[in-house]
């Protein structure tokens, strides 16, 4: 828990500073799941190290357990635990992903059975040495406009983009969910 | 099944009411228990007041349930006061490797197995997927962790030695166009089999001693084959809790049940289980039957029948011809009066395999949900040669037929296990 008070404090940092929001929109073509992966576990690669607050450092992201849930069309969400075993904050500020057009950074806010997702202002910050973990009633990767169904056992490849520009990519893989329902409101314009 | 289609004249009720010559004096054992003295009796005591100690000359005073157990070199064990049997929950048997857990594992006290049917679109793919997606499960929750997205992982923390372990049915075969699946048993007359204990294209086997574990596992994994497949049958089934270690389990019949069983870790366990070559190298065949028990009838026969219908004392499982549990039985022994003292018909002769590494391997659990029974688990290399033959032998004349019904019968191929980066039925389904 102290982690997480640290990055809310973070974040809210971030938020302040970053008022525009930076959420992005990016479009990427909605391929098939992607395979050739002999093994059934989800991997990750950081391509670019990423030391936005220090530059000269060194230290990629790492992913541990990436999953989206299953769903034939429309929207759904990636999830899984983001580690940033570096010396300095790193804060992801867009993702892309063969699964769907539309990806968005969310949050889930609210009380009780009544809890909403929206894009996170300024996007996800992962504090030196901290981890952020996406989860269903928390934050997570949103995918928009799915045509091809994400099906149970499938990989789905995303790539985050941080705010030093470089980049990260994984693959998550499908998993039939019943829970991660919340209601959508789509951005502040 | 009609009498017409039984293989031999032989009839069990016949066998069991009168023909007492042919059957090996079996009236004498029926009812009249003055009768032929078995080896028991010639030793000079009655067969169910004795004790192991008296049996065995050991000189311990053990009465009771701890007299039913033979006791070893040392003496009877006595468990610490309040200690518990199984632990913490911590213990935790091995995912990776290359068998499958949960066949050569020292069986944990609960099993559930589950028989899944194919979804109708389900091919060679879907199956990688799915396949991909339960091993991932597996060496998780194995571990003492949550599965991937599980929503209760708390119920994951205590592994108690969980096993999960894969079978391949004929129709997942057919499904993903691979040759060379399990086949059908063929029909025994001793069958009744029900369809809803029957068949199954895809097979779960979970094993833990704590129950609360493996309905948590069952319950995430069973979530991950909602899209590929439907449930057909669950059987769970449960063996003694506590029992001292290398002793045979009892059944409900109260029978030392798994007596002649191959070890673990010997080279004749590893010739009659494991399949050694071949596509299918290195899985073994898994023949699943749930056998009802009469238990009302088998309570009316007394402990003298009983025993002679298995060939074995209930007592310490010990053979008639012999004194201890793992005493060789003598089926050529005679009794005073000139008659095999185990029953030609006895169930241990007849279900006898010279051959060590011809046996199959038992790894039996009862069930008792308003029925009675056991989940009779047994794995062999080859089924055809190792199954098939035993079970035509007891299916034409075993007296314990008369108190026991096959109800349910599968066959599965249990795959090899796999590596880290790798995924149960890898080489099969890729």
């Amino acid at each position: 828990m102290r982690i997480r008070h640290a990055l809310l404090a973070v974040v809210a940092t971030a938020a302040l500073a970053a008022c525009g929001g930076q959420q992005s929109t990016s479009a990427a073509p909605a391929n098939d799941a992607p395979t050739g992966t002999a093994s059934g576990a989800p991997t990750a690669a950081a391509t670019a190290p990423a030391g936005e607050a220090a530059p000269g450092t060194t230290g990629p992201l790492t992913i541990a357990d990436p999953w989206i849930k299953t769903t034939k069309s429309g929207m759904t969400a990636a999830f899984g635990t983001i580690a940033n075993p570096s010396a300095a904050p790193i804060t992801i500020v867009s993702a892309t992903s063969t699964g769907a057009p539309t990806v968005e950074l969310h949050e889930t806010v609210g009380e009780g059975t009544q809890m909403t997702m929206r894009p996170k202002e300024g996007g996800f910050t992962i504090p030196a040495g901290g981890k952020l973990e996406l989860k269903p009633g928390g934050d997570h990767i949103m995918l928009m406009d799915v045509t091809t169904p994400v099906k149970p056992g499938s990989e789905v490849g995303f790539t985050l983009k941080f705010k030093d520009g470089g980049t990260m990519e994984f693959k998550a893989v499908g998993k039939d969910f019943a829970g991660a329902n919340e209601k959508y409101q789509p951005g502040h314009e | 099944m009609s009498d017409g289609e039984r293989p031999s004249g032989i009839s069990r009720r016949r066998l069991l009411a009168g023909g007492a010559a042919a059957a090996g004096g079996l009236v004498a054992t029926g009812t009249l228990t003055a009768g032929l003295p078995t080896d028991a009796q010639a030793a000079g005591s009655g067969p169910s007041d004795q004790t192991v100690a008296e049996r065995t000359g050991a000189g311990q005073g053990v009465t009771g349930q701890a007299a039913a157990e033979p006791s070893s070199a040392t003496g009877p064990a006595t468990a610490p006061p309040g200690q518990c049997v199984y632990g913490d929950g911590a213990a935790v048997e091995p995912f990776h490797g290359v068998r499958q857990a949960g066949v050569a594992t020292a069986p944990q006290a609960h099993a559930a197995f589950v028989g899944l049917d194919l979804r109708e679109d389900v091919g060679r793919e879907a199956l990688g997927r799915l396949m991909r997606l339960l091993t991932d499960d597996a060496r998780r929750l194995t571990q003492g962790r949550g599965a991937l997205a599980d929503t209760e992982p708390e119920l994951a923390a205590l592994p108690a030695r969980l096993t999960v372990t894969f079978g391949f049915g004929p129709g997942l075969f057919r499904a993903a166009k691979v040759k060379g699946g399990p086949e059908q048993l063929p029909r025994f007359p001793v069958d009744r089999l029900e369809d809803r204990w029957s068949g199954g294209d895809l097979l779960l086997q979970i094993c833990c001693d704590d129950p609360v574990t493996l309905a948590h596992a069952l319950r995430m994994i069973v979530k991950d084959t909602a899209s590929f497949t439907k449930v057909r049958w669950v059987q769970r089934g449960f063996r003694q809790a506590v029992q001292r270690p290398g002793l045979t389990q009892r059944n409900l019949m109260g029978q030392l049940d798994g007596t002649v069983n191959p070890k673990p870790g010997t080279p004749e366990f590893e010739r009659a289980v494991w399949i050694a070559d071949g596509p299918l190298a290195g899985g073994t065949m898994l023949v699943l039957r749930r056998i009802r028990m009469l238990m009302d009838s088998w309570d009316a026969a007394d402990r003298v029948a009983k025993e002679f219908t298995v060939g074995r004392r209930l007592d310490n499982g010990a053979p008639l011809s012999g004194r201890a549990e793992h005493d060789e039985a003598d089926f050529a022994k005679l009794n005073a009066i000139g008659f095999p003292v185990i029953s030609e018909y006895a169930h241990i002769r007849r279900a006898h395999t010279q051959d060590p590494g011809l046996r199959m391997f038992r790894r039996v659990y009862n069930y008792d949900d308003g029925d009675t029974g056991l989940l009779f688990a047994s794995y062999q290399a080859d089924v055809a040669r190792q199954f098939t033959p035993v079970q035509r032998r007891l299916a034409k004349a075993d007296l314990l037929n008369e108190w026991t019904t096959p109800i349910g019968s599968a066959v599965f191929y249990i795959p090899p296990g796999c590596e880290e980066s790798g995924w149960v039925g890898q080489s099969l389904l890729t």
